[in-house]
C-alpha cells in the first residue's frame, strides 16, 4: 500500500509538488519573524495553491478551452472551471500583499525594524510612556 | 476588646481588596511564552528605542530560539504528510472521469459560445456564468487600495502632514534617476508600444486569452514605465489624482450597475434584451465587452496608484 | 416570484455600491450615507424575514441567467433573516455610538475611508449570510479580512499598526486553509455551489470512496475558519485587535466579524458537509474540546488583566469558546443555543465596548482600574450600560446572557456523555465571568477616596447624543432579546429546520 502511495504521488508529480510548498509557504507566514519573509511566505502558499487548482482542470490530450474552429465538443477542451477559480483568486493575493507590504513601510518607518517580536515589544513600550 | 493585628498588611483580605481596587495583579504572571521569558531578562537589559536587539541575546532567548526553529520545522512537515496524504487519494492527473469533469464544465463548452457569445470559454464563466464572484473581485482590489491609500497616503492638511510630504519628495528627488536619456529614449518607443498592448488584451478578452485583470496589468506597466521615464510633473498633464478617481468610480459604478441589472433580469426570469452578437467579432458577446473594459480600467488605476503610493505618498 | 424575494440581492448590491460611492464623498456625506444604507439595508433584511416566515420555506434567487450548478445563487430563508436583521441593528448601533469618536480619532481626509470599510464589511457579512456557493463565500471572506483590517489600523498609532499586521497574519492563514479545503472539495465533488455539493458528499459517504480526503476537507475547513473567527489556540491577535481600535471599530470588530465566520462555518456543517457525518468522525469533539479549553483560559486571561479594554477583549475569547462548545455538542439544541449566544454576545459585546468608551470619556481616558473608580458616578447612563452588559454576560436573568446559558445547559442534557462536562465547565467559567466583571463594575460603583491621584482633565463631562442614543438602544436590544427570547430562539429553530 505504501509504494502504492508513493507511485500515485509521483505520477501526480505537480499536486505533490503544490503541497510542498503551500506547507513551506504555511510555516514560514506563521513561524519566521521577518515581515518582509513572512509575506513572501504568504505569497508561496497562495502560488501553490493556485498550482494545485490550475491541474486540476487538465485532462490529457485536450486543448485551451477557447473554441476553435466551432468545435463544441466536451472531448476537444480541459476543464474551464479551475482556470476561471484561479483568476479570482490571483487578483486576491495581490490586493492582500499590498496591504501588508504597505503596512510593513509604516512600522519600518515607525520602529525601524523588521522583526516582528521586536516591533511588538517597541509598541508596547511606547504605549505605556504615554 | 478588639484584637489588632500586626501583620495587617500580608492578611489576606487586605490582598483581596487591593485586588478588588484594581491596584495588584491576582496573576502576576502573564500567560504569553514570549512575555514570560523576555520578562526574565530585564533586569539585565534596559531596552531602549532600536536596541531591541540587545535584549535577543541573553540565554533564555537563545534556549526558545532554537526550541522555536524545532517546532517549526516539525509542524511544516505535519502540515505536509498530512495533505500529501489526502493528496494521495485524490483522483489522478489528467483523467477524463474525475468528479471535477461533469456536468458543469460539459455545458460550459457545449453552450457556452451560445449562451454567452464568448469565444473564450473562460472569459464567459467568470463574467457571466459567475459573475458574482468577479465582482467580488472587483470589491478585493477597490478596497485593498482603500487601505493602501489610507496607510500610505500623504495629504498635507496640517503642518507636520506638509513637512513629511517635503521630505518624502526630497528623497524621491534623491533617489529616482531623473532624466536619463537612455531611459527616455526607450520608453518613447515602448510605451505606446505597451499601451497598444495592453489595450489589445482588454478588447480581446472574449476572443482569445486575457480579459480585462491581465490587460489592465500591463496598462498599468506601461504608465509606471512612463513616470520612472519622464517624471511626475509630465506624467500629471496625462494621468492626475482627479481623472483616477473619476475613472474608478465611473468604471465600478458601471460594472455595479450593469452587472445588478444582469442579476435581477436573471432572477426574476426576464430577458435581459441585451444582444449577443456575432460570434467572433470584437463587437459581441453582450455585456462581457465593456465588463472588461471597466475592469481593465480600474485594474491599470489601481496599479499605478500603488506604485505611486508606495514611491512617495501620493501623486 | 414576488419583488419581496428580491430583497437580499438588493441589500448586498446597495452595501457596495454605497461604498464605491463614499469614495469621492466628504467625510460627513459618507458618514450620512452609511448610517441611511445601514438603516434601508436592515429595514430590507426585515422584509426578507416576514417572507419567510410567512411561506415557511426557504428560497434561492439566482444571480444571473443561469440555475444552479452553473451559475451563482444565494439563498435566504428565516436563519438568515434574523442574522441580517441583528447584524443590521448592531452595525447600525455601533456606528452611531462610535460617531463623534471616529470624528475626531480619525484625519479628516480619511473620514470617508472609514465609511468605505464600514460599507464594505456590511456587505461582506450580508453576502457571508446569503451566499449558497463555496468560492463566493470565499472571495467575501476576503473582502471581510480587509475591511476589518482597514476597521483597526485608521486610527494609525502604533500599537494599532502592529496589531493590524499581527491580524493579517493570521487571517491570511486561515483564508489558505480554507481555500486549499474548498479546492480538496471541489476536486472530490466537482461542484462549488452548496446544494449539488452536498449530494455528491451523500453519495461519497455512502459509497465509502475518498474517506481520507473527506475526514481532511472537514478538519482543514474548520481549522481554517477557527483561526479567524478566534478559537481558543489561535486567539493571540485578539487582545490587541479588539482592545485598540476605536468604538465602532471594536464594537464591529468583536461583535460581527467573528460571527459572520462562525454563521460560514455553520453553513458549511449543514449545507455542504453534513452535521451528521460530522457527528460520525467525531470532528464535533475536537470542536468541542477547543471550545471548552477557551472558555476557562480566556476568563483566566482576563482575570490577570489591568487594561480594561483588553479584558473585554479576552472575555470575547471565552464567549467564543462557548459558541463553539454549542457547536460541538452534535445535538440540533447544541446549535439552537450556540447561534442564539451569537446573537446575545454581538449585541452585549458592542454594548460593552460602546459603554467602556463613555466611562472613559469622563476618567481623563485612562482605562485602568484606578482611574475608573466611581466612573458610573460620572456617567451615569454609561455606568448602567455597562452594569447591564456585565450582567448579562455573567448570565442574570432577564437578560440575553441567562437565556443562552439556560439553553445551553438544557442541550448539554440531550447529550449523555458529554453532560457532566459541560455542565461543570459552564458552571466554573460562570463563576469566573463574575470574578472579573463583577470587580470592574464594584469600581465603578464605589466612590474615589482622598488618597487617590487626581484626574488629569475632564475631557467631556457628558457624552454626546448618539452615543447616549446608542446605549440606550443597545439595552433595549439586551432586553428584547433576553425577555422576549421565546419567539426568537423559535425562529432560529424554524430556520435550522429549512436550513439544509
Amino acid at each position: 500500500m505504501n509504494i502504492n502511495l508513493v507511485q500515485h504521488l509521483v505520477l501526480n508529480i505537480e499536486e505533490t509538488v503544490s503541497i510542498i510548498l503551500f506547507g513551506i509557504g504555511f510555516t514560514i507566514l506563521l513561524l519566521h519573524r521577518n515581515l518582509v519573509k513572512k509575506i513572501m511566505g504568504m505569497n508561496i502558499m497562495d502560488t501553490a495553491t493556485y498550482l494545485f487548482l490550475a491541474v486540476k482542470g487538465y485532462i490529457t490530450g485536450r486543448g485551451v478551452p477557447i473554441v476553435v474552429d466551432g468545435i463544441q465538443d466536451v472531448e476537444a477542451y480541459i476543464n474551464p472551471v479551475p482556470s476561471g477559480l484561479v483568476l479570482t483568486g490571483i487578483v486576491v493575493s495581490v490586493s492582500s500583499t499590498a496591504l501588508m507590504l504597505a503596512l510593513t513601510v509604516r512600522l519600518y518607518e515607525r520602529y525601524h525594524s523588521l522583526d516582528l517580536d521586536e516591533i511588538l515589544i517597541l509598541a508596547k513600550e511606547e504605549e505605556e510612556q504615554i | 476588646m478588639s484584637r489588632k493585628r500586626d501583620n495587617y498588611e500580608e492578611s489576606r483580605w487586605r490582598k483581596f481588596k487591593s485586588w478588588l481596587d484594581g491596584e495588584t495583579d491576582l496573576l502576576e504572571h502573564g500567560m504569553d511564552a514570549h512575555e514570560a521569558v523576555m520578562r526574565e531578562e530585564d533586569p539585565i537589559i534596559v531596552p531602549a528605542h532600536g536596541e531591541g536587539k540587545e535584549i535577543l541575546k541573553s540565554k533564555g532567548i537563545w534556549r526558545f530560539k532554537q526550541f522555536y526553529k524545532v517546532m517549526s520545522v516539525v509542524l511544516c512537515l505535519g502540515v505536509i504528510l498530512t495533505l500529501l496524504w489526502t493528496v494521495a487519494a485524490l483522483p489522478p492527473r489528467g483523467d477524463a472521469n474525475n468528479p471535477d469533469n461533469n456536468e458543469v464544465a460539459a455545458r460550459y463548452i457545449e453552450r457556452g459560445l451560445q449562451e454567452t457569445g464568448a469565444v473564450n470559454i473562460v472569459t464567459g464563466m467568470i463574467l457571466d456564468y459567475r459573475a458574482f464572484d468577479t465582482f467580488g473581485e472587483s470589491c478585493v482590489l477597490f478596497i485593498g487600495s482603500c487601505c493602501v491609500l489610507l496607510l500610505l497616503r500623504l495629504d498635507g492638511n496640517s503642518e507636520d502632514k506638509e513637512l513629511e510630504k517635503m521630505v518624502a519628495e526630497t528623497n524621491d528627488r534623491h533617489f529616482e534617476p531623473k532624466n536619463d536619456i537612455i531611459l527616455q529614449k526607450c520608453s518613447c518607443v515602448l510605451v505606446p508600444v505597451i499601451l497598444m498592448f495592453g489595450i489589445y488584451i482588454v478588447l480581446n478578452g472574449h476572443l482569445s486569452p486575457g480579459g480585462g485583470f491581465s490587460g489592465g496589468a500591463v496598462l498599468g506597466a506601461g504608465l509606471i514605465l512612463y513616470l520612472n521615464a519622464f517624471g511626475y510633473k509630465r506624467m500629471g498633464k496625462l494621468f492626475t489624482e482627479k481623472l483616477y478617481k473619476r475613472t474608478t468610480l465611473c468604471a465600478l459604478t458601471f460594472y455595479c450597475l450593469a452587472k445588478s441589472y444582469s442579476f435581477f433580469t436573471g432572477a426574476n426570469h426576464l430577458e435581459s434584451g441585451i444582444p449577443l452578437g456575432t460570434p467572433g467579432a470584437i463587437l459581441s458577446s453582450g455585456l462581457i465587452l465593456p465588463l472588461n473594459i471597466c475592469v481593465g480600467l480600474v485594474v491599470a488605476c489601481t496599479m499605478y496608484t500603488f506604485y505611486t503610493l508606495f514611491r512617495k505618498g501620493g501623486m | 416570484m414576488s419583488f419581496v424575494q428580491n430583497f437580499p440581492f438588493f441589500s448586498i448590491i446597495l452595501a457596495m455600491f454605497s461604498g464605491i460611492i463614499s469614495s469621492v464623498l466628504s467625510g460627513k456625506k459618507a458618514r450620512n450615507l452609511t448610517l441611511m444604507m445601514i438603516a434601508v439595508t436592515t429595514a430590507l433584511s426585515a422584509g426578507t424575514l416576514m417572507f419567510c416566515l410567512k411561506t415557511g420555506e426557504s428560497y434561492t434567487y439566482m444571480m444571473g441567467h443561469f440555475p444552479a450548478p452553473w451559475g451563482n445563487e444565494i439563498r435566504a430563508g428565516v436563519l438568515e433573516g434574523v442574522t441580517a436583521v441583528l447584524f443590521g441593528i448592531v452595525m447600525f448601533l455601533s456606528v452611531t455610538g462610535g460617531l463623534d469618536h471616529t470624528a475626531r480619532d480619525v484625519e479628516e481626509s480619511k473620514q470617508n475611508l472609514f465609511y468605505i470599510m464600514v460599507d464594505l464589511m456590511l456587505s461582506s457579512l450580508l453576502a457571508l449570510i446569503y451566499t449558497n456557493d463555496l468560492f463566493t463565500a470565499y472571495v467575501f471572506v476576503e473582502i471581510n479580512t480587509i475591511a476589518g483590517c482597514g476597521l483597526i489600523m485608521i486610527r494609525q498609532k502604533g500599537r494599532n499598526l502592529s496589531a493590524a499586521i499581527r491580524y493579517m497574519v493570521m487571517s491570511q492563514l486561515g483564508s489558505g486553509l480554507f481555500l486549499i479545503g474548498l479546492t480538496l472539495l471541489y476536486d472530490v465533488t466537482g461542484h462549488l455551489l452548496m446544494s449539488p455539493a452536498k449530494e455528491s458528499v451523500e453519495l461519497l459517504v455512502a459509497t465509502g470512496r475518498y474517506r481520507i480526503p473527506l475526514l481532511v476537507i472537514m478538519a482543514v475547513i474548520s481549522v481554517g475558519l477557527a483561526i479567524k473567527s478566534g478559537l481558543y489556540p489561535f486567539h493571540y491577535w485578539i487582545p490587541d485587535t479588539y482592545g485598540y481600535a476605536t468604538p465602532t471599530g471594536s464594537a464591529v470588530l468583536s461583535g460581527l466579524v467573528s460571527k459572520g465566520y462562525i454563521f460560514l462555518l455553520i453553513k458549511i456543517f449543514y449545507r455542504v458537509l453534513g452535521y451528521d457525518n460530522l457527528v460520525g468522525t467525531h470532528m464535533v469533539n475536537v470542536l468541542y474540546l477547543f471550545g471548552v479549553c477557551g472558555m476557562i483560559m480566556g476568563s483566566v486571561h482576563a482575570i490577570s488583566e489591568t487594561d480594561t479594554r483588553r479584558m473585554i477583549a479576552y472575555s470575547s475569547v471565552a464567549q467564543i469558546g462557548y459558541i463553539y462548545m454549542g457547536i460541538g455538542l452534535g445535538t440540533t439544541a447544541g446549535m439552537v443555543a450556540s447561534v442564539f449566544h451569537i446573537f446575545a454576545h454581538s449585541a452585549t459585546k458592542a454594548l460593552l465596548f460602546i459603554s467602556a468608551v463613555g466611562l472613559y470619556e469622563v476618567s481623563g481616558d485612562r482605562k485602568d482600574f484606578v482611574s475608573l473608580r466611581g466612573a458610573a458616578f460620572r456617567n451615569p447612563l454609561a455606568g448602567i450600560g455597562f452594569s447591564i452588559g456585565a450582567l448579562s454576560m455573567v448570565g442574570f436573568p432577564m437578560l440575553s446572557g441567562f437565556i443562552s446559558k439556560l439553553l445551553f445547559a438544557t442541550s448539554a442534557l440531550d447529550s449523555p456523555e458529554k453532560m457532566m462536562p459541560t455542565l461543570i465547565v459552564l458552571a466554573v467559567s460562570t463563576l469566573l465571568n463574575a470574578v472579573y466583571f463583577l470587580r470592574l463594575v464594584i469600581t465603578l460603583y464605589s466612590r474615589r477616596r482622598p488618597e487617590d491621584k487626581p484626574l488629569p482633565k475632564q475631557t467631556t463631562v457628558r457624552s454626546s447624543w448618539a452615543l447616549r442614543l446608542a446605549i440606550i438602544c443597545f439595552i433595549g436590544l439586551n432586553l428584547v432579546l433576553g425577555m422576549s427570547s421565546q419567539p426568537i430562539v423559535q425562529a432560529i429553530t424554524d430556520g435550522l429546520a429549512m436550513f439544509d
